[in-house]
């Protein structure tokens, strides 16, 4: 029960080894993490053990049954919960506390948003904190909304905008922190279909664009798969890892193709025959299915255009 | 069209005082009763009762009395409140004493506090005012705070909000609806103890005036008298009410949207 590094046993790296993971690289350090829920007379162990890295500038998606704590690792790792055991980084310094650099969007997006704010304010507050000048919160501000395709909506107070609107303010806010970490807590599980399409493609064109790393926790086994480089599935309670499933899809993703490619429909039923026996229970220690390798279909070339 | 939902609006709210006053008018027309003298000679008194010298001696002392024991009450009791609502501690510590005075009546206290702060003294006034209304501000300010949405706190712990901001810009304004509700009610108990207060060993002021013509039998100043209090206390709402729709203009809406959809 040591799945640790970011590369899998069956990587297929065929890039140059110049870019394999030197320590430095690693953005997010999760060792050895145990939480505990302590109440008089009563301790929930939600997570037993967690141990995994992700790499700077990586897109890892992490999934599993629901009451697996996905949401206390989430909040663990952003430091606003308290380890019981084990350490996160980031970037090589341990988490007490929420660390500078680091943004979270929460699902609750309603609720997460300052109602007595209009839009650019909620945006803006957490630059003033950083002790930006007008000027640049301003740029920021503008700049962040209208990569969500909000920019005219500055104005507006949060309770005035559709929900799909709402989490879009909510990245914005977080794009415009420029944060090097960027943890997603089940963003879309309110939205409705259509437009969770359309923020999974938001998601991933401005990981593309700013680089950052990302964590993004979902119960949505499509949903990881499909913006995931690596999804992490978890076990049910009390929680470890059952595998570290790397997509080897191609990186240039969209709803249409990805969505049909063979490849994806592997992975996904791999990734969802993981969850139905950590739903029963199955921890990683047993007999667990393999991934089959990719087909022929998926071909060398379009996993060099995977390479990171 | 916003015309006559305008129209509609000022003929909603004044149809019920039209009426009343009307009723009365007729009711006391040709009354001859001492204690209840026709409306018309309450009106026609109104003028002559309250003169220059009684506005700026009387009524205004009083308003003013009333205005620093409110901002007094509204000052200690959101900070307060605040501080208790913030910290466990505080209010394990507190929360019996607050219950203990909260039940106290605050007019019992009038007598004391004018032994603490001179019987006449403007100070007595004041701080009875003071004091009967820091309750409902305190304790809806603590429920307030209690009540913030965890998210909020959550997304100002991960952005880094430091101490005066997240006050400022996150706990202040989410227990804001609470704290106006409680400004409320402890307006309308402001406007009370401003005329109890001046009931013992006060011979100025709007409440002590209208207690001299009651003891010396001059009922239609009296009445007067009753009818200038009234009408402050519905300025004073209506004051209230234009700074509450600026405040909480967002909560308004959002409500208001929540409700429709």
């Amino acid at each position: 029960m040591s799945i640790t590094r970011p590369a899998p046993a069956r990587t297929r790296r065929k890039e140059s080894p110049m870019t394999a993971p030197a320590p430095t690289d690693v953005a997010l350090a999760v060792r050895g993490v145990t939480k505990t829920y302590e109440a008089p007379g009563r301790s929930v162990e939600a997570i037993r053990h967690l141990d995994f890295a992700v790499r700077s500038g990586e897109l890892v998606c992490v999934v599993g049954p629901s009451g697996a704590g996905k949401t206390t690792l989430l909040r663990c790792v952003s430091g606003l919960l308290e380890l019981s055991g084990g350490s996160v980084e980031l970037d090589g310094e341990p988490v007490t506390g929420p660390p500078p650099g680091m943004a979270v969007v929460f699902q609750e997006y309603g609720r997460s948003l300052f109602p007595w704010m209009t839009v650019r304010q909620n945006v803006e507050l957490p630059l003033k904190e950083k002790g930006l000048a007008k000027a640049e919160r301003k740029r920021l501000a503008r700049e962040a909304l209208e990569a969500v395709g909000l920019a005219d909506s500055g104005d507006a107070h949060p309770w005035q905008l559709s929900g799909g609107m709402q989490q879009r303010v909510a990245i914005a806010r977080a794009v415009a922190y420029e944060p090097t970490v960027l943890l997603m807590d089940e963003p879309f599980a309110a939205v409705d279909a259509q437009t969770r399409a359309d923020l999974e493609d938001l998601v991933r064109r401005l990981w593309e664009r700013l680089g950052v790393t990302v964590l993004f926790v979902t119960h949505d086994i499509d949903e990881a798969v499909y913006l995931g480089e690596r999804v992490l599935v978890l076990s049910n309670r009390p929680t470890v890892l059952m595998e570290d499933v790397r997509v080897d899809l191609p990186r240039e993703r969209d709803q249409l193709t990805t969505r049909s490619d063979p490849r994806f429909g592997e992975l996904r039923g791999h990734v969802y025959e993981l969850i139905q026996r950590a739903k029963a229970g199955q921890r990683p220690d047993g007999d667990l299915p393999a991934l089959p390798e990719p087909d022929a279909l998926t071909t060398d070339a379009e996993l060099e255009g995977n390479a990171s | 069209m916003t015309a006559r939902l305008a129209l509609r609006k000022v003929v909603m709210t004044l149809a019920l005082p039209v009426v009343l006053v009307a009723a009365w008018w007729i009711a006391t027309a040709d009354s001859t009763s001492f204690f209840w003298p026709p409306l018309e000679d309450i009106v026609r008194t109104f003028p002559e009762t309250w003169t220059a010298d009684r506005w700026l001696h009387d009524v205004l002392p009083s308003l003013g009395r009333l205005g620093i024991g409110y901002a007094v009450a509204l000052v200690a009791g959101i900070a307060f409140g605040t501080a208790i609502g913030l910290s466990k501690t505080l209010r394990a510590l507190t929360e019996p004493t607050l219950e203990f005075f909260r039940a106290v009546p605050p007019p019992v206290l009038v007598p004391v506090i004018a032994l603490f702060t001179g019987y006449t003294s403007s100070l007595s006034k004041v701080g009875t005012i003071a004091l009967g209304c820091v309750w409902p501000i305190l304790l809806n300010a603590v429920d307030g705070v209690r009540g913030l949405e965890p998210v909020l706190l959550d997304t100002a712990q991960t952005y880094r909000l430091g101490r005066w901001r997240r006050l400022t810009y996150v706990i202040l304004p989410g227990a804001s609806p609470r704290i106006v509700a409680g400004a409320r009610q402890a307006l309308s108990i402001g406007v009370i103890l401003m005329v109890i207060s001046e009931l013992f060993g006060a011979n100025r002021g709007l409440g002590a005036t209208i207690v001299q013509f009651q003891r010396s039998f001059a009922v239609p100043q009296m009445w007067t008298g009753i009818i200038l209090l009234g009408l402050i206390g519905v300025a004073l709402s209506v004051l209230f009410r234009l700074i509450e729709n600026r405040v909480l203009a967002w909560y308004h809406g959002q409500r208001e949207i929540e409700r429709g959809a």
